[in-house]
């Protein structure tokens, strides 16, 4: 009983501080409720148990008063006392209201039964008022073996008792039988309670989620709608499911939703697994500091809750309950990616027999992902509840963070799709926007996940194991019973298994071959190591073997073997690495057991020579698996680092040197993944590593190639790396490349080199010479997109120049180009808007984008959720809208087209804002179109950006202005929303453009004379003066005719006052 | 040492070091003079031998590389001892110990071959295989025939290596089974010493005689 009371007592202290009162939950009334009966019966079905005297009085304060008492007790004005006493003379029950004190559970019993119905609020008291109920009942010493051990709880008594000695044995005995009811009580009431938990916690992020769903589809409009919205606050979804941040999940919190019902104001909404309640909102949150606080019950899910606040749900949701029911079900079977991959891998050498047990094995294993909020967190230390401080840091962090994690989201699902694509995003992409607190989990965007959450498959049972399995079995026996030499034949016999097949593999697990295996390491027999470590290097390709030589500490042992003198056996070791840490805890032990520095110092071998002796050849394979094992650890970030800091790059570029391949393969590898840090773009550069990868660029090695084009499509983001890439003539092998599209992989490198590279304008010229746009051209159509995006965004930087852009039109690259303008892919989008938009700058083939409706597919696109495609495509409408010849009439023709340009205004990103507001210039040039965008409020929206530091945008957004000035009632407007001055300060920029932009924003403002006052207020006219004087002929006549303007207001002035 | 000594065995490594490979001829004068320490007390007695017994023999290679096992030794002792007159002259110590420290892998085959044939018959039967795998796996007290895993790890080893299917491994099917997997060198029992004490050998035999 003890654990159950001291259950229920807590309940109350964690929630309501120290006040100590039981809350009233169902489960506490039912709890009490046996415990009431239980003491109700105790008096008379244990007789001689309840007349035993408590060692100390159980007090409380009571609402009963002496009339509720019967003769068996003496009663004297308020007080009373049982006639009953303890032997000695002291009654047994005392009441001086209202405090009362009771010592045996006969009084208890008595007094629930004349308190009647007010028992259960006596019961409640009492047990509030005695904390230490067991202690005060049987006294601390026999209460402290009640609280020990279930187990030994009892002998421990038994021995307690033994030590008191005969005389007290009655007494003893009794104890002994209450001891025993109480705990029996307990039991019951445990696991009572327990039933009812199981029926109270029921929500998952996926329940929740189905229930969004559902209640998204009641936010229809028209009569039928029962909400107006429902929305999460968070874009962002984690893997498990959930979308709070990390820290709340812990508590358990699931989402937190913002719903609009009809009939009330907007409800803040947390779901967690206890269920769904109210919080704080964000509003109040400003002032009570945590949104995160509960403001209402828990209810069991979102409609209940919701039928609660908003009496509109309440009357129409039952309506649409009957066709749709809410249901609270977990989808089963979670697609695992990586393992179809898997599969495949394994067909390729395995029996078609073999292939189809697995597939039996995928089927038939239910495979249910767990969705939970995730408890990774809770080792931060955030979760005490004393630890208010530190909670909010986080939180506070992640209003900033959020817009990083959408970014991130959208990385990682792409490079999830592209599994085992190991050239995804763009480098250097992901690495800004992280929070500190992320870093701690961060890894670097081209790894896949693959490994990560493997579902465990063992054999179900011993009925169809095949005969490997058996003679496996035999061998590890004798590698646990044998000495060295019967371990080596052991192990021998082993590798004529075949080791790749996943049979064997999981059977070496099974029956504990991998235990000894990796025990056989920590020996000092070498032939021993040697063995275990072939036959580990060939099961660690399958992910579950490499996560278990994790758990078993085997990467330790590892990292420890490669100090051996023996090179083969530090070759073989620095393999199996290569093979286990292909998972992100597994790179991380290696780094922080030493590894990385242990595996750079393999590499430090001089291979130069052709032809090799017995010693250089081991060294050679020793170095080569160091690379391997570099490779694989490189995909984590810190490592990358710690890589660096070992002195690995100077090696590398060393080893890029060797004749060879199979040495050449890891290292380039390596490089090509470290080439995501800046820190090894410039290292590659600066150690001349370009030349040397742009020979073997030339090596008849597919993959090779594909591994220097990838590190060239890297490195070339800096101007100097493409700059040689030209000068060791890198670019006539690259674009030689292009002709071996069946390897996708290596098409997609190359072209992304290619891409790179022709941001320089010589190298686009060296293109040309090669006729790659003819190629690229060709390679519009019917390739995957990690092709296209390469292939589209080198045609969109050699369309900068014009020649180009003839050659793509004649060898009809538009067509295809305008199509993939229907695609969804975010980064192939925004490459071909760019290349679209650069080709629109020519008369000819914008007749042709406008003849196939690009306009309007690009128009379409600025409804796109990715902001960079979103900028890309109102970049790309600009010289559209300026090359056609009747582009007002065309602009007009898109329905909401101006209207959705005008609201790009109130995005938050830079980039976008600059692209609307130039297109905002063009469409202005056309007077009609001007007064359609002015009615949408593009004066004011224009205004509110004034305040920006950005360059890029002032200058726009000046030109935005001057354009928009040409409405004239415009101009004044301007002044009114306080858009003149922070114009003035644009002055001081530093960019030559912004001033030319801003003295013709100022020209067309002047023509108010209220912004000339402003603007001499601002003292627009210093340095107006200096620009007059600038050799830039637009500005200066803008800037003379600014001050022309002002100067003439005054003069008018004066003229007015002096006459 | 007498001059005439010093003489005899500076001719003696001459003509021994024509047929040793891996020694040069300081090497094996070294090698000379260790064995005739060694041989010591057993010149003194005054009986004309040609080398060392058994026995010595024995001592050495447990002393000097600890090995323990008696039949592997017996074993090792008659691979060097290459005439089969029970004794290891002075021309068959170096000549092993050629192989025995510096030996390339086919010289090893042939020297491990020859220690695990125990009867130099030319063949390692599955009898001598049991005899010396029989200490190899820890016994259970649970099992019923305690050979029961020595035997079937002969079976299985015989599976292994005995290319040519007759029951018994010949050198071809050794050498063969060592080739594709070098650990199967000491199939059998170690045989060769391990680096370490190579080091430690060489360099007591081999240090500059004058400094003792």
């Amino acid at each position: 009983m003890g654990a159950s009371w001291t259950r229920a007592a807590q309940w109350t202290t964690a929630i309501s501080g120290s006040t100590g009162n039981l809350e009233l939950t169902p489960i506490n009334e039912s709890l009490l409720k046996d415990i009431l009966r239980f003491v109700e019966q105790f008096g008379s079905r244990h007789p001689q148990v309840a007349a035993h005297v408590f060692e100390e009085p159980l007090q409380w304060t009571s609402t009963l008063v002496a009339s509720d008492f019967n003769t068996d007790y003496d009663i004297s004005d308020a007080d009373v006392q049982s006639q009953e006493n303890d032997g000695k003379g002291h009654p047994l029950l005392r009441l001086s209201p209202p405090n009362i004190a009771v010592e045996s559970f006969s009084q208890l019993s008595k007094l629930v039964q004349l308190a009647g119905d007010r028992g259960l609020t006596e019961v409640a008291a009492c047990l509030e008022a005695n904390r230490d109920l067991v202690v005060k009942i049987l006294g601390p010493s026999l209460a402290k073996v009640l609280e020990g051990d279930a187990d030994t709880s009892a002998l421990q008594l038994l021995e307690k008792l033994k030590e008191e000695g005969p005389e007290q044995a009655q007494d003893s005995e009794v104890k002994v039988q209450l001891f025993l009811l109480l705990q029996q009580l307990d039991n019951q009431l445990l696991s009572k309670a327990l039933t009812d938990f199981s029926k109270e916690v029921g929500l998952s992020p996926s329940a929740v989620k189905n229930e969004v769903e559902l209640l998204k589809g009641f936010c229809s409009e028209g009569n039928k709608r029962v909400l107006k919205s429902v929305r999460y606050t968070s874009d962002y979804e984690f893997s498990n499911g959930c979308r709070s941040p990390p820290w709340r999940q812990v508590q358990g919190e699931i989402c937190y939703l913002v719903v609009e019902p009809c009939d009330t104001e907007s409800l803040h909404i947390t779901c967690s697994t206890a269920g769904v309640f109210l919080n704080q909102g964000l509003k109040q949150a400003a002032e009570t500091d945590n949104i995160y606080t509960q403001t209402s019950d828990t209810y069991e899910d979102l409609a209940t809750l919701l039928k609660s606040r908003s009496p509109h749900f309440a009357a129409n949701a039952n309506s649409q309950d009957s066709t749709q029911k809410v249901q609270h079900v977990e989808p089963v079977g979670v697609e695992e990616q990586g393992q179809p991959q898997r599969s495949c891998k394994h067909q390729e050498k395995n029996a078609p027999k073999m292939a189809r047990r697995q597939e039996h094995a995928v089927n038939t294993t239910s495979r249910k992902k767990k969705l939970e909020p995730s408890l990774k967190w809770k080792n931060l230390g955030l979760t005490s509840p004393f630890d208010e401080a530190e909670q909010k840091k986080p939180s506070k962090g992640s209003g900033k963070g959020k817009a990083g994690e959408t970014q991130e989201k959208m990385l990682r699902s792409e490079s999830k799709r592209k599994a085992n694509f190991s050239l995804a995003s763009l480098p250097g992409h992901q690495s800004s926007q992280r929070s500190k607190m992320e870093e701690l989990f961060s890894e670097s965007s081209s790894e896949s996940e693959e490994d990560e959450e493997q579902p465990d498959r063992r054999p179900k049972s011993n009925m169809d194991l095949p005969s490997e399995y058996w003679q496996i079995q035999k061998l590890v026996k004798y590698l646990k019973r044998g000495d060295q030499t019967a371990t080596v034949i052991a192990l021998c016999c082993m590798m004529d298994f075949n080791l790749a097949q996943e049979t064997c593999q999981m059977a070496i697990r099974d029956v504990g071959g991998l235990e000894v295996l990796i025990n056989l390491l920590d020996t000092e027999e070498i032939r021993c190591q040697i063995g275990s470590l072939k036959i580990l290097r060939k099961i660690s390709q399958n992910s579950q073997i490499r996560r278990a030589i994790a758990d078993l500490g085997g990467l330790q042992t590892m990292v420890k073997i490669l100090d051996s003198p023996v090179v083969e056996l530090k070759a073989l070791a620095a393999e199996t690495i290569a093979n286990v840490a292909r998972f992100r805890r597994a790179r991380r032990t290696v780094r922080q057991y030493g590894g990385i520095k242990k595996l750079v110092e393999l590499l430090d071998c001089a291979p130069d020579a052709a032809t090799l002796s017995e010693e250089q050849e081991k060294e050679v394979e020793a170095a080569r698996c160091g690379a391997l094992a570099l490779w694989s650890c490189s995909k984590s970030t810190r490592n990358k680092e710690a890589i660096r800091q070992a002195g690995g790059v100077p090696l590398l570029a060393r080893l890029l040197k060797s004749p060879h391949e199979n040495l050449l393969i890891p290292v380039v590898g390596t490089l090509q993944e470290c080439a995501s840090e800046s820190s090894y773009r410039v290292a590659i550069h600066s150690e001349g590593m370009v030349k040397d990868l742009v020979t073997n660029l030339n090596r008849d090695n597919e993959e090779l190639q594909m591994h220097c084009a990838s590190a060239i499509f890297k490195c070339a983001e800096d101007k100097q790396t493409r700059d040689l890439v030209r000068q060791y003539q890198g670019l006539k092998p690259l674009v030689s490349l292009l002709s071996k599209a069946d390897n996708k992989q290596l098409l997609a490198a190359t072209t992304g080199a290619i891409w790179k590279c022709s941001i320089s304008i010589e190298n686009v010229a060296k293109f040309q010479e090669y006729q790659t746009l003819e190629i690229l051209v060709s390679l519009l159509t019917d390739q995957p997109e990690e092709v296209l995006v390469n292939v589209v965004g080198a045609l969109g930087e050699c369309a900068q120049g014009a020649a180009n852009r003839g050659t793509i039109r004649k060898c009809g690259g538009i067509q295809p180009l305008v199509n993939l303008l229907t695609g969804t892919n975010q980064a192939l989008l925004v490459n071909v808007t760019r290349a679209v938009g650069a080709c629109a700058t020519e008369i000819d083939t914008m007749a042709i984008i406008d003849k196939l409706d690009g306009v309007r597919l690009l128009w379409s696109l600025l409804k796109n959720p990715g902001v960079d495609v979103q900028a890309s495509a109102a970049w790309a409408i600009c010289p559209c809208i300026q090359n056609t010849k009747y582009a007002g009439e065309m602009v007009r023709s898109f329905v909401g087209g101006m209207e959705l340009i005008v609201n790009l205004l109130k995005s938050t990103n830079k980039e976008v804002l600059a692209s609307a507001c130039a297109a905002i210039t063009k469409i202005a040039i056309d007077k009609e179109n001007l007064a359609v965008i002015t009615d949408y409020g593009v004066v004011p929206m224009l205004a509110n950006l004034t305040n920006t530091t950005d360059d890029k945008l002032r200058r726009h957004l000046a030109e935005a202005i001057a354009g928009c000035c040409m409405w004239v009632s415009n101009i004044e407007l301007f002044g009114e929303v306080r858009a003149v001055a922070p114009l003035v300060r644009y002055l001081k920029s530093q960019d030559c453009a912004v001033h030319r932009a801003t003295a013709e924003a100022l020209f067309q403002l002047s023509k108010s004379p209220n912004n000339c006052i402003t603007m001499h207020e601002s003292g627009v006219v210093k340095p107006l003066l200096v620009m007059i004087g600038s050799t830039d002929d637009v500005l200066q006549e803008a800037a003379a005719g600014c001050l022309g303007n002002i100067r003439r207001l005054f003069l008018a002035y004066d003229k007015a006052r002096y006459g | 040492m007498s001059s005439l000594n010093r003489k005899l065995i500076q001719n003696l490594a001459e003509t021994i070091s024509k047929h040793v490979k891996h020694f040069n001829k300081s090497e094996v004068e070294c090698l000379i003079r260790l064995f005739n320490g060694l041989m010591g007390d057993q010149t003194a007695s005054g009986r004309a031998v040609h080398g060392l017994d058994r026995g010595k023999f024995r001592n050495t290679l447990h002393n000097t590389f600890g090995m323990t096992d008696d039949m592997l030794m017996d074993g090792v002792f008659r691979a060097f001892d290459k005439d089969n007159d029970s004794f290891v002259s002075v021309k068959e110590w170096t000549e092993g110990l050629s192989v025995f420290l510096r030996g390339t892998l086919d010289e090893k085959i042939k020297y491990c071959f020859d220690v695990y044939d125990l009867n130099g018959d030319g063949y390692i039967s599955r009898e001598e295989m049991f005899h010396m795998l029989k200490n190899s796996l820890i016994r259970q007290l649970t099992e019923e025939d305690p050979d029961e895993g020595i035997k079937d790890l002969v079976e299985i080893t015989v599976k292994k290596m005995d290319h040519d299917h007759d029951g018994r491994l010949s050198f071809l099917d050794f050498e063969k089974a060592v080739k594709e997997e070098n650990l199967l060198l000491e199939a059998f029992g170690t045989c060769l010493p391990d680096a370490k004490s190579i080091l430690v050998f060489e360099q007591q035999a081999f240090q500059d005689p004058l400094e003792h």
